[in-house]
């Protein structure tokens, strides 16, 4: 097991395309990193160089504080688990598992013990026969990560592994690579664009676009104190809401302004509790034209309130029952937002009362989209 | 479909089928008959008394040209030249094909284009160059030769062939084989040949069809002890001498036709899979 380092990572295509621009990730030994993003991030590019399928322009890639820039992949004791399983059709299950540890002239003996412990972890013992065409697409995940597996590599790739799956065998392989981890320890990297493995999964999150690394932290970091409107729009579902509003001094304390309903003819006030003091002052001079971002769980009924709360009445434009939860469609600011409530908090009415998490909320500049001041410390 | 359209369909296909296969019947009844009889009877009637006589004379003893040996050198000739150049013109395709799809390079778009045109050049063009080629290299009048060229033809369609193939192959297949510590030509060997037997058959009967066939190449590059049997059945048929003997004729023109029908009837049923299958699924 080991470390992985990414410093200062360029790919440039012969043709001038510039994908990942200067790519800086740590994570230590053991470590379960998610490398999130929408299509065309670079993220999947990224996971090549690490496996060492796609030479790096500049920068450098180690693994164990050992630079592997120019190692090929088999140098680089990895093991890669792809979207399409990648599983060699003409080959059984067995056969499959084995062909590294042959290619690697791991004795006989040695590769049937490898094949059977691997089997028993995963539960495909019964499959070791089968062709690949043979299996389920649940089965064939499971092969595709025993075949790493039987390496015994020191970094772990996932290449957006469960994407192939339907929604319910993608919730199950999903705790099951959470465990597998967990009682493994080794570090793995994972890509994906579904925020949900990426919160569910990761100890750090690196969220992507355009080949920059946009946030880089845990889940938490990443959820509650995201440092732009991307990062915030792109985790969590639905995502952050980021309503228009003008920062005000009101009573002596730090207010956001903001219209409600749909025509916006009405103007509250709401109290940001929690706030730095010390921001304040850039807060209210830089003009005090922001976005106030809320997650939706903290624009809710008034059974949650907490006492760092703002109340809120507001015209229901639409309800969308959950079952657990009731999300509402209302218009804040002028933009849309959604907020979530308890299901009897709703039921049948034009209006609800809200009460508003203002301690969570994260200010955001309207025109850089730059978070600059969050209020829990 | 009712009584009548079942009968018209089966009507249309029997009478395609008669009128395709009465030109190899008369080839078949014309070579199992004596002289005499052709002279007298009708040209598709059933020999009265069939004999392999012309069979025997176009295979061992019939003259081409100054030789009186039959057709059964040339064939051997043919299967010299033939079995090689399938092989190796297969092989390099399939070689071509998977370094083209599978390990892309800077140009490798334009070199597939450029092997293209090779499909698109007529045989008559390369002649000239060729037998100054084959003579600065000092395998002209040759078997070797003649394999060189049909290697050399075959590869445009071969590379084509496998590359159209190969590149339905996913690229993961040959990256998690890398990860593996395969290299270029494990992966082949292991992972792609393996998967390769339709497109394997569509090239060999392509290129057996297109080898053995050949007869302009035969005739320009070919020396007189390394005659195909295209070369030797012409000389046969067109020598001048002596009585027009039809049955010999007949006889030694199925007998020069008869590998390719084998090779149809063997493995024909990969022809069409081959060429109509997809990417293949792992």
């Amino acid at each position: 097991m080991a470390s992985l380092g990414i410093h200062n990572i360029r790919k440039i295509y012969p043709n001038g395309v510039e994908v990942l621009k200067g790519i800086n990730l740590d994570i230590a030994d053991g470590e379960f990193l998610i490398l999130v993003g929408g299509s065309g991030c670079g993220k999947s590019t990224l996971l090549n160089m690490i496996a060492g399928l796609e030479p790096v322009t500049e920068g450098e890639i180690t693994i164990g504080g050992k630079r592997v820039n120019d190692l090929p992949p088999k140098d680089r004791d990895i093991a890669m688990v792809f979207q399409s399983y990648a599983l060699y059709p003409s080959m059984s299950v067995r056969q499959n598992i084995a062909f590294g540890l042959s290619l690697r002239k791991v004795p006989k003996a040695e590769q049937e013990a490898t094949i059977a412990r691997v089997a028993k972890l995963l539960q495909i013992e019964p499959l070791l026969d089968r062709k690949p065409a043979q299996l389920s697409g649940g089965q064939r995940q499971r092969v595709a990560m025993g075949r790493a597996l039987a390496r015994e590599p020191q970094i772990f790739l996932f290449d957006e592994p469960l994407s192939n799956l339907d929604a319910k065998l993608r919730v199950e392989m999903r705790s099951e690579i959470k465990l597998l981890h967990k009682r493994l320890g080794i570090t793995t990297v994972y890509v994906t664009h579904d925020q949900i493995e990426a919160m569910t999964l990761g100890d750090k999150i690196a969220v992507m676009k355009d080949g920059v690394v946009q946030q880089f932290g845990t889940p938490d970091e990443i959820y509650n104190r995201p440092v732009n409107t991307f990062v915030a729009g792109f985790m969590g579902s639905p995502p952050m809401n980021l309503i228009p509003a003008t920062l005000a001094i009101n009573d002596g304390k730090l207010c956001a302004e903001v219209t409600v309903g749909p025509t916006g003819s009405k103007r509250v006030h709401l109290p940001l509790f929690g706030f730095d003091t010390s921001t304040l002052d850039t807060l209210t001079s830089t003009g005090s034209s922001v976005l106030l971002g809320l997650r939706p769980e903290h624009l809710t009924d008034t059974g949650r309130s907490n006492g760092m709360t703002a109340n809120l009445t507001v015209p229901v434009d639409l309800a969308e029952p959950t079952g657990a939860d009731t999300l509402i469609f209302i218009t804040l600011g002028g933009a849309r937002c959604i907020a979530r409530l308890h299901p009897t908090a709703v039921a049948g009415r034009d209006e609800v009362e809200l009460v508003v998490d203002t301690s969570a909320a994260v200010v955001f500049d309207r025109h850089t989209q730059e978070a600059i001041a969050f209020a829990r410390v | 479909m009712n009584r009548a359209g079942r009968f018209l369909l089966y009507a249309a296909l029997v009478s395609t089928a008669f009128y395709a296969l009465a030109p190899m019947w008369v080839m078949l009844s014309t070579s199992l008959k004596t002289l005499d009889e052709i002279r007298e009877g009708s040209l598709i009637a059933a020999p009265h008394a069939p004999t392999i006589e012309p069979w025997l004379k176009a295979w061992g003893t019939a003259c081409s040209g100054v030789r009186c040996e039959g057709l059964k050198p040339f064939f051997l000739n043919s299967l010299l030249m033939t079995i090689p150049a399938v092989l190796i013109s297969t092989l390099v395709g399939a070689l071509n094909g998977y370094a083209l799809t599978h390990w892309r390079f800077r140009g490798s778009d334009f070199l597939f284009t450029a092997l293209l045109v090779g499909c698109f050049i007529p045989f008559q063009v390369v002649l000239l160059p060729m037998a100054r080629l084959l003579g600065a290299v000092g395998i002209s009048d040759s078997v070797f030769g003649l394999i060189f060229v049909h290697v050399v033809y075959g590869l445009a369609f071969t590379t084509l062939f496998f590359r159209n193939y190969y590149i339905g192959v996913p690229g993961e297949l040959v990256k998690a084989a890398r990860v593996d510590g395969a290299g270029f030509f494990t992966i082949f060997q292991r992972i792609l040949l393996p998967i390769s037997g339709p497109i394997f058959m569509v090239c060999v009967i392509w290129q057996f069809t297109q080898i053995w066939n050949d007869f302009l190449f035969g005739v320009v590059f070919a020396g007189s002890d390394s005659q195909p049997v295209t070369v030797a059945l012409n000389n046969l048929v067109r020598t001048s001498t002596g009585v027009k003997e039809y049955n010999v004729d007949m006889a030694a023109a199925i007998i020069a036709a008869l590998p390719t029908l084998l090779v149809y009837i063997v493995a024909g049923k990969y022809f069409v899979r081959g060429l109509t299958a997809g990417a293949v699924k792992g």
